[in-house]
């Protein structure tokens, strides 16, 4: 029996924001979607990618915030401010690796995705999962993406020195043992270029590793007509 | 008199289109009272989508998981369909032309003005001065019923609808090589395929719910290959993208072809055992060198190999296409051209391997099966065919001879109301002020009708210049069913009934016909006996309906047609074992050389000018130009122009350009994007007045469908 869990998969993102539209929709914070849907750069790529809260083992959101407002629960959810807590600093919006958390001015608390923990604690999807049309947004067995998925799910990152793990699985290039966001790569340098400033692309997966894996068998659904 | 009867000022301060938030809506966020399972309003998906009513009103949505085609997933169009409900500017009654605007009028009024005007007009020009358009956004009830109400009530020839401007050149042409009109695989099919041809197809907006499939073949190993002179967010992880010229498809696909002849990738056996006219076929194609075709279609003759690669020694494949390679003056020319790739190697009539068109509307399949186009009976029958005819008569209870024959298809209808041909006109669920093309002389021949009456919830551009505008019903205030881009007929529930004054379509439809005389033949009480009478008379005809009942249809999620018997499981793949349906059971060839498009670059216009679809917005926006959020999304047209042609014309992102062909001009906002052909502008359709398109595109026609050339011709861009 293995677990239900959030995969994303930006390369298979469509840009139609449906996840925007409908978590707008959710009852908890109407007209606010908590989801974010990122343009890489228009002028030369179609490519977006959606951004839930990625539910930090150790959420640093949590870790700089001076009042303890933000909890995460027993099933490892970080929860928005609690709101007589929040005092509005911005520090968790500031601190937080995946630029998650907003600080709406009209309602002065700290507000960001909770991975619908008014559908998942009654054992529905996430709205967004729910509804994305593309699969970039999936939640569901594990054992569904390692049997039908040739990306793996990845859940370690580092950002400089900080190794930060995560609820949230991103789906990454075979052989990934963790995503570094690497700045010389957020800033242009190419190989060699950043070598010479210090940077490395040691868990970068090469081309070839895709060439030597087994094509999944198809993600057939049951038929319901005949 | 069909001149705007105030000005737009005071028309869009009543009637909009106003975009609506549903949080300034005081029923939202309230319990519902029930959840209604049906389906989306918008394109041929038709996903499945449960509906939260309160006090008779569409409230929000909830996914419905359980239904097989999308289970629950939904683009942001779909989401907030809900919030066309309950609109501020929603039509509540009948209005009349008065002499300083609308007038809020009674149904009898409104009738009475209606039927006295078909018959003045009628009597006076002869009954095909008075003309029909109906939509393909329509449930298969109103289709028939359309229809029927223009042969019988109207007796005009005249009637056509607006799925004329969007894949009848696919239609004409499966009809041609296969002996039907439908796509030949369910979508299930879809993930089994090891190559895939997507062409001229923007999967990812128009018909986002197909991605998962798309991406589940991926999965599986399939190579995908994407024809589109933008790289749309299906292409951009394709395997091959060829970026062709606009206007060249049947010369890429007769390239590949070639390609497929000399690296011996064809199935001689299934073409000998199955089809007919290859021969004719191989000998044209000899002349479609890689070399040549890189020099008419710009697409490279090392990718036109590849390609052939891909897809031939695949062991499974599909061709997907949509109104890229059909929306031009060789629109069935070019389907054709590319069914030749499927028929030639094979991969047809096997799981994982076929073929089917992309349907932009909501009741695009359906709505061309059931005898509300021109040249069609009910049962997809042929209105030139005496047997036919005959059979049609019978079940109406009508003399032959009083059943009218041909008659014009949609943008002939407008050509003929401005050459003073047709002096009268009812359109329902169309608005073609913003979908024909050349829209600044369709606003000339609407100034010329004597009569315009329009049936539609919200005042459309179109409604805007009518005479009478008949309240009708939204989508989820009525029931019925459709029929979605696989085949698959499905059931639409009733979720709430017409606000005020408003009335269900088909009820409008019967009182007009039983007030022109004709009582006995539209007397239905409700939608169903429109389906008993539907299903009744499509028996052992070309598109056979009549094993199904909505029970059967709600209880099994859908049938596939043809499905003749109650016991009849239906039919998701077609031509299995390779028997298709002409009386030879044999698919047909059909080559064509390449010819230029209606109208070319030149030096006084040197760019191709190319339209299509945003996500967040559907057709002419009648509805989605109403909701907000959909708005935000995409505002306004942006005109998509490569960097290398801005900066040639010194134009930046952002900054506004002259867009101008021949027949109008638009300044639009540039968008300076890589993701386009240097040779080639595109805007986007959606809007209204300044901002439409179609002021741009030629109302240039295909031959055989009818279908405009949408998708090229000749534009030059400056700066402003």
């Amino acid at each position: 029996m293995s677990a239900t869990q959030f995969f994303i998969d930006a390369s298979r993102c469509i840009g139609c924001k449906a996840c925007v539209q409908a978590c707008g929709e959710c009852e908890t914070h109407r007209g606010m979607p908590m989801i974010h849907l990122e343009e890489m750069d228009r002028g030369s790529t179609v490519q977006t990618a959606p951004v839930v809260c990625m539910h930090c083992e150790d959420p640093t959101c949590a870790k700089v915030c001076p009042a303890d407002a933000i909890k995460q629960d027993a099933l490892g959810v970080v929860h928005t401010a609690s709101k007589p807590r929040c005092v509005a600093c911005s520090n968790c919006v500031l601190a937080c690796p995946f630029g998650v958390p907003k600080m709406p001015g009209k309602f002065e608390l700290m507000m960001k995705c909770d991975m619908c923990y008014d559908r998942t604690s009654v054992g529905k999807k996430p709205m967004c999962a729910t509804v994305c049309p593309s699969g970039a947004l999936y939640f569901g067995d594990e054992s569904y993406i390692a049997e039908f998925r040739r990306e793996v799910p990845v859940n370690t990152f580092s950002f400089g020195k900080q190794i930060v793990k995560t609820k949230v699985f991103m789906m990454a290039a075979p052989l990934t043992p963790r995503i570094n966001v690497d700045m010389a790569v957020l800033c242009g340098f190419q190989n060699e270029k950043a070598e010479a400033i210090g940077f490395h692309h040691q868990d970068m997966a090469e081309e070839s590793v895709w060439n030597d894996l087994p094509f999944r068998k198809p993600a057939r659904e049951k038929e319901v007509v005949s | 008199m069909a001149t705007l009867p105030t000005t737009a000022e005071i028309l869009l301060k009543d009637f909009g289109p106003r975009p609506a938030y549903p949080a300034l809506d005081p029923l939202y966020g309230q319990t519902p009272d029930k959840l209604v399972k049906t389906h989306c309003c918008f394109c041929g998906v038709q996903c499945g989508i449960q509906l939260k009513v309160k006090n008779n009103q569409v409230i929000g949505f909830e996914p419905w998981e359980e239904f097989p085609v999308n289970k629950g997933k939904l683009c942001p169009k779909g989401i907030k369909r809900y919030v066309q409900n309950n609109h501020p500017d929603r039509l509540l009654h009948p209005l009349i032309r008065g002499e300083h605007g609308f007038v809020e009028t009674s149904w009898d009024k409104a009738y009475e003005r209606t039927t006295t005007a078909i018959q003045e007009i009628q009597s006076k020009y002869g009954k095909d001065a008075f003309a029909f358009l109906g939509g393909a956004s329509m449930t298969n009830e109103k289709a028939y019923l359309n229809g029927k109400f223009a042969r019988i009530a109207l007796g005009t020839a005249n009637i056509d609808y607006n799925g004329r401007l969007c894949m009848v050149s696919a239609g004409a042409a499966n009809k041609m090589a296969f002996g039907v009109d439908r796509a030949a695989n369910p979508w299930s099919d879809i993930p089994l395929a090891k190559a895939l041809i997507l062409a001229g197809t923007n999967i990812g907006e128009c018909f986002p719910i197909l991605t998962d499939y798309i991406w589940r073949a991926r999965d599986n190993g399939a190579k995908i290959i994407v024809i589109d002179p933008r790289i749309t967010p299906i292409g951009r992880t394709a395997d091959l993208i060829l970026p062709v010229k606009p206007g060249r498809d049947s010369a890429l696909a007769n390239g590949i072809l070639h390609a497929l002849i000399k690296e011996d990738l064809l199935d001689r056996d299934f073409i000998a055992r199955h089809t007919t006219g290859f021969d004719k076929v191989e000998e044209l194609v000899e002349n479609y060198t890689p070399e040549k075709v890189e020099e008419i279609s710009g697409v490279s003759r090392k990718s036109i190999y590849r390609a052939a690669e891909i897809w031939g020694e695949a062991p499974t494949a599909m061709l997907l296409h949509a109104r890229g390679i059909e929306h031009h003056t060789k629109g069935v020319e070019n389907v054709l051209s590319y069914i030749n790739i499927v028929l030639g190697t094979g991969k047809i009539g096997r799981p994982g391997c076929g073929y089917g068109t992309i349907t932009g509307q909501g009741n695009g399949q359906g709505g061309r099966e059931h005898g509300q186009r021109c040249n069609q009976l009910p049962g997809g029958r042929d209105i030139n065919h005496p047997g036919h005819r005959q059979e049609v008569s019978e079940y109406w209870g009508i003399p032959e001879a009083e059943l009218p024959g041909q008659g014009l298809t949609a943008c002939e209808i407008i050509d003929a109301i401005e050459a003073g041909k047709i002096k009268g006109l009812l359109s329902i669920s169309f608005n073609p002020l913003v979908s024909i093309p050349d829209s600044n002389r369709t606003k000339k021949a609407l100034d010329k009708l004597e009569f315009l009456g329009c049936i539609d919830f919200f005042l459309s551009e179109t409604a805007q210049h009518a005479d009478v505008v008949l309240a009708g019903s939204l989508q989820e205030e009525d029931e019925g069913t459709v029929t979605n881009g696989e085949g698959r007929c499905i059931r639409l529930k009733q979720s709430i009934t017409p606000p005020g004054n408003a009335k269900v379509d088909w009820q409008i439809i019967c009182d007009l016909g039983k007030r022109l005389g004709k009582e006995k033949y539209f007397d239905f009480k409700n939608p169903g006996e429109i389906f008993t009478e539907l299903t009744g008379i499509s028996a052992n005809a070309p598109v056979d309906y009549s094993g199904m009942s909505y029970e059967r249809l709600e209880k099994e999620m859908g049938l596939f047609w043809p499905c003749p018997s109650p016991n009849h499981p239906g039919t998701p793949r077609l031509f299995e074992g390779g028997k298709f349906f002409h009386p030879d059971q044999k698919a047909k060839f059909f080559g064509y050389e390449y010819r230029a498009p209606a109208e070319d670059v030149d030096a006084d216009y040197p760019l191709f000018f190319t339209t299509g679809r945003v996500v967040s917005q559907y057709l002419s926006g009648t509805q989605t130009r109403r909701i907000g959020e959909l708005v935000d999304q995409y505002p306004e047209p942006l005109c998509e122009i490569h960097p290398l042609m801005a900066a040639k014309l010194g134009v930046k992102d952002k900054m506004p350009v002259r867009v101008i062909t021949r027949r109008g001009e638009m300044v639009v906002p540039a968008q300076v994007v890589t993701t386009i052909r240097p040779d080639t502008v595109f805007v986007p359709y959606h809007w209204a007045g300044k901002k439409a398109a179609n002021q741009l595109t030629n109302r240039a026609l295909d031959p055989i469908s009818k279908i405009p050339e949408f998708k090229v011709c000749a534009c030059r861009v400056e700066k402003v």
